[in-house]
């Protein structure tokens, strides 16, 4: 396998984009990222959307995409994953130029969530879990997410304020990031008397509803050097696992056993690295709860010990592992299929030293972990520089 | 040969209204309709309740006292006038949960608080024509009262489930009889959402003529008098009605007492009497006689003579007793009431 | 909903119907074509029990539309005679008697209308035992 670059990368400003359909989304956002690379073509495309047919009611999205794009004819691959569609097409992107495959692709991630209102999201965000014997009893991704942090709490005494840290960080995050949909710093008590979603999580424990998209290219780094870019940053390890649809078929319900098994694979392919060797991280919390489950599967704590962690600061900018630089899914915003790629645009950011009041001095390693559903599938990547 | 319930099952909801909550909303004096209808409170249906959830829940019931295989049961009635379908039986979705399916019977009856004890009827003839093994037969339902009209107070819900057999008999069927004539007391016109009645034509000409009338044809069919009987049960759409019958009749309060069920449960339609009936088989001695006549508006009404039976004693603690669901509560406010019942205008789905 | 994907379902939400791996005994709700513990493919039905205990639960205050009009309501996950998890409501109980460990016992009620004219969706849901 070669070795691949990230040479582009572009967002939008995420949040409830009412001018703006899927597809100006996913352009704005494409084209962002061509400009950033200074290419003149690419040769393939790989989209992440989980629900465009339910939300906006279109499929096809290669074809539409890759049209608006201003070119029809290149081979264009929507990827779906429910909320790792974005990461996904990262992994996708990669590997086609990793296999000699293709020179120059473009991995783009796009959702387009308020077309539907709050109850139609709530039922397409759904899709994500077994249809048939989660979603038809009437339970919700809050109310999966809640099931487990119900059972952290109970297993390792995890507390509601543990999980609210998480919010409070992320939001002081955000409020540094332009493009995050809410880009402010909330307290403590915000989050704990927020309005209740499902027991015992609030409406600050869970991440928004959003519009949004975000894009990178990458390139072999032989076609990097080639375009002028010195030192770029590399897709070290890519890694994927995947765990039942169900939550209640888990042996344990607080154990994300596909984070764990991508990680693996991802750490092994960068060269044997750990959480020791990673300077900045970007992780799927799409609830408080699911953060501390992703820093204990990561292997960044030891289990039941991601509420502890999130609550003495070891995420924070200036902690031992700093977490969610851009905001998280929390504070920038979660549309569903883009969160994945744009979490690499962070990553991208902060390696090249571009992530301004955000930055984490001296970052030479990333890591990006994106899921779908309570954990059905994981996709991490690990980024370097030089 | 001999026929009888082999089986029996009871069905009540969890959730009550006071008759004092009701009477708040309206303006009424409530303390005159609990004297008027000798009725305190009801039972309330949740809205992922109906008769098919309760029909099915008392089968399963009726069949834990019958330890018999479902798949032989060769006919499920139900008999109710709030099936949840207009065109589609109940029985088939029952049939199915309890798994008695593909070899049976089924239909659905109607005829206002009769049909429960019209499924039992046919059931237990089925079975004594010898054409099914075991039958089903169900009263349920979740009627409605229209919202400030005086059935308000008592319409509620509840199911009863029977099973007939011939062996391993719990309670033999004696004598049975039926009548009816053509009589418009209480009605409910199809694309209607509430019924409507006569007032007091309900009384005298509707419930009291044909359950006297009935009563009076079983006991003449038995040969039997009031005081051969240790139990009664009547149907019951209020607290007065089936004990002023009964005491006409020259049934003691005592016989009474146990099957009435009217004053914490409310009317349960199609359920009422086959539920008072559940009752007192819960606490039955064998060799004791009951007396049952339930009431359809339209109208009609059903007798059954019962003798119980030794194996009553095995089986009445095998399912839960009837009136510990009725003492199991939950109380309602009018407006949790109201959204239970489906009574507030929502805007219509396009 | 299309009623034939609502009615293929019907063994296992009226009767909890499942199947057995004929090889190493695992039990599959629903039921597989293939085992994932030991990859066989032979399957027996058999009945889930009635009875179990609660693994974890929570209360939805923000429904999905097709349950907009229920919250808020108590979803659980249920381990049934210790055998199998289930996801399912808990009704008939007051929010403060959730706990983990609390024994419930399963009841047939409807889940969801297929609006007012569509067919009725009827399954499992768990009441207090």
């Amino acid at each position: 396998m070669r070795d691949v670059a990230v040479i582009g990368v572009g967002i939008n400003k995420w949040g409830e984009l009412w001018e703006h359909s899927l597809r100006d989304i996913y352009v704005d956002a494409a084209l962002k990222a061509i400009d950033d690379a200074g290419v003149d073509h690419i040769d393939s495309m790989y989209v992440g959307c989980m629900s465009s047919g339910l939300f906006v009611a279109q499929e096809h999205l290669s074809s539409l995409l890759s049209d608006y794009m201003g070119m029809s004819g290149i081979p264009t691959t929507r990827v779906e994953s429910a909320c790792a569609s974005g990461g996904l097409a990262i992994r996708s992107a990669f590997l086609e130029v990793a296999s000699g495959m293709s020179e120059i692709v473009l991995a783009g991630g796009v959702e387009k969530m308020n077309d539907v209102d709050g109850g139609g999201a709530t039922y397409a965000l759904a899709t994500a879990a077994d249809q048939e014997y989660e979603a038809y009893n009437g339970v919700t991704f809050p109310g999966l997410y809640a099931l487990i942090a119900r059972a952290h709490m109970e297993k390792y005494g995890t507390t509601r304020e543990q999980m609210a840290h998480v919010a409070v960080k992320n939001h002081a995050n955000g409020a540094l990031n332009p493009e995050a949909q809410f880009p402010m710093k909330i307290t403590l008590d915000t989050v704990l008397n927020s309005v209740a979603v499902a027991d015992p999580l609030r409406l600050m424990d869970c991440s928004p509803v959003t519009d949004g998209a975000a894009a990178v290219i990458v390139c072999s780094l032989e076609m990097a050097k080639k375009l002028g870019k010195n030192a770029p940053v590399r897709i070290a390890g890519s890694g994927m696992g995947t765990d039942t649809i169900a939550l209640h078929s888990r042996s344990d319900m607080t154990f994300l056993n596909s984070t764990a098994v991508a990680a693996e694979k991802a750490y092994a392919m960068a060269g044997g690295v750990g959480p020791r060797d990673i300077d900045v991280t970007e992780v799927h919390d799409c609830f408080t709860i699911a953060e501390i489950c992703v820093t204990e599967a990561l292997g960044y704590f030891e289990k039941g010990q991601g509420g502890p962690a999130a609550a003495s600061g070891a995420t924070a900018r200036d902690g031992q592992f700093p977490i969610n630089t851009s905001g998280g899914l929390k504070s920038k915003g979660h549309p569903v299929g883009a969160t994945g790629t744009a979490q690499v645009v962070e990553i991208v950011k902060q390696l090249r030293g571009e992530a301004g009041d955000r930055q984490i001095k001296g970052a030479k390693r990333g890591l990006t972990q994106n899921m779908g559903g309570t954990g059905g599938s994981s996709v991490v990547h690990i980024l370097e520089a030089d | 040969m001999t026929v009888g319930i082999i089986g029996y099952g009871a069905y009540i909801p969890l959730h009550r209204i006071k008759v004092e909550e009701i009477a708040k909303v309206w303006g009424a004096d409530a303390p005159s309709y609990k004297r008027g209808l000798m009725l305190e409170e009801k039972s309330v249906p949740a809205p992922d309740q109906d008769v098919i959830t309760m029909s099915v829940e008392a089968a399963r019931k009726a069949l834990k006292r019958a330890k018999i295989d479902p798949k032989e049961i060769g006919n499920i009635y139900i008999g109710s006038e709030s099936h949840p379908y207009a065109v589609k039986p109940s029985g088939t979705v029952v049939a199915e949960a309890i798994g008695a399916t593909p070899e049976i019977h089924c239909a659905d009856f109607e005829f206002a608080c009769k049909a429960g004890s019209e499924s039992m009827f046919v059931s237990y003839g089925l079975v004594k024509a010898g054409l099914v093994k075991y039958g089903l037969g169900i009263g349920a339902d979740t009627s409605q009262g229209a919202p400030g009209d005086a059935l308000e107070y008592s319409a509620s819900a509840g199911a009863a489930a029977y099973l007939f057999g011939k062996e391993n008999i719990l309670a033999t069927v004696d004598e049975t009889c039926s009548f009816m004539t053509d009589t418009p007391d209480f009605w409910r016109r199809e694309y209607q959402f509430y019924p409507r009645h006569g007032g007091r034509f309900t009384g005298e000409p509707a419930y009291f003529k044909h359950v006297l009338g009935a009563s009076n044809l079983l006991l003449e069919k038995s040969g039997l008098k009031p005081s051969d009987f240790r139990w009664a049960v009547f149907h019951q759409p209020n607290g007065k009605f089936p004990m002023r019958a009964g005491k006409k009749l020259g049934f003691k309060e005592e016989q009474m007492k146990q099957g009435w069920l009217v004053p914490k449960l409310g009317n349960t339609y199609s359920g009422a009497s086959p539920l008072g009936l559940t009752a007192i088989l819960d606490v039955a001695k064998p060799g004791d006689k009951i007396f049952m006549c339930s009431y359809g508006s339209g109208a009609g009404s059903d007798g059954f003579v019962f003798t119980v039976q030794d194996k009553i004693l095995e089986v009445q603690d095998a399912a839960t007793k009837t009136w510990d669901q009725l003492n199991k509560a939950k109380y309602l406010e009018y407006g949790a009431y109201a959204k239970f019942r489906g009574k507030i205008n929502k805007l219509e789905e396009v | 909903m299309t009623t034939a994907r609502y009615w293929r379902e019907t063994p296992q939400r009226f009767r909890l119907e499942a199947g057995r791996c004929k090889k190493c005994g695992k039990v599959f709700f629903p039921p597989r074509l293939i085992c994932d513990a030991c990859k066989h493919r032979e399957f027996e039905t058999v009945k889930l029990q009635d009875e179990g205990e609660i693994l974890s639960y929570t209360v939805i205050h923000t429904p999905p539309s097709n349950f907009s009009d229920e919250a808020p309501y108590a979803i659980g996950v249920v381990r049934l005679g210790g055998e199998v998890n289930i996801l399912t409501q808990i009704v008939d109980c007051d929010f403060d008697e959730l706990k983990v460990g609390g024994k419930v016992r399963v009841e047939f009620r409807l889940i969801q209308e297929d609006g007012k004219s569509g067919v009725l969706q009827y399954g499992y849901k768990c009441v207090p035992a």
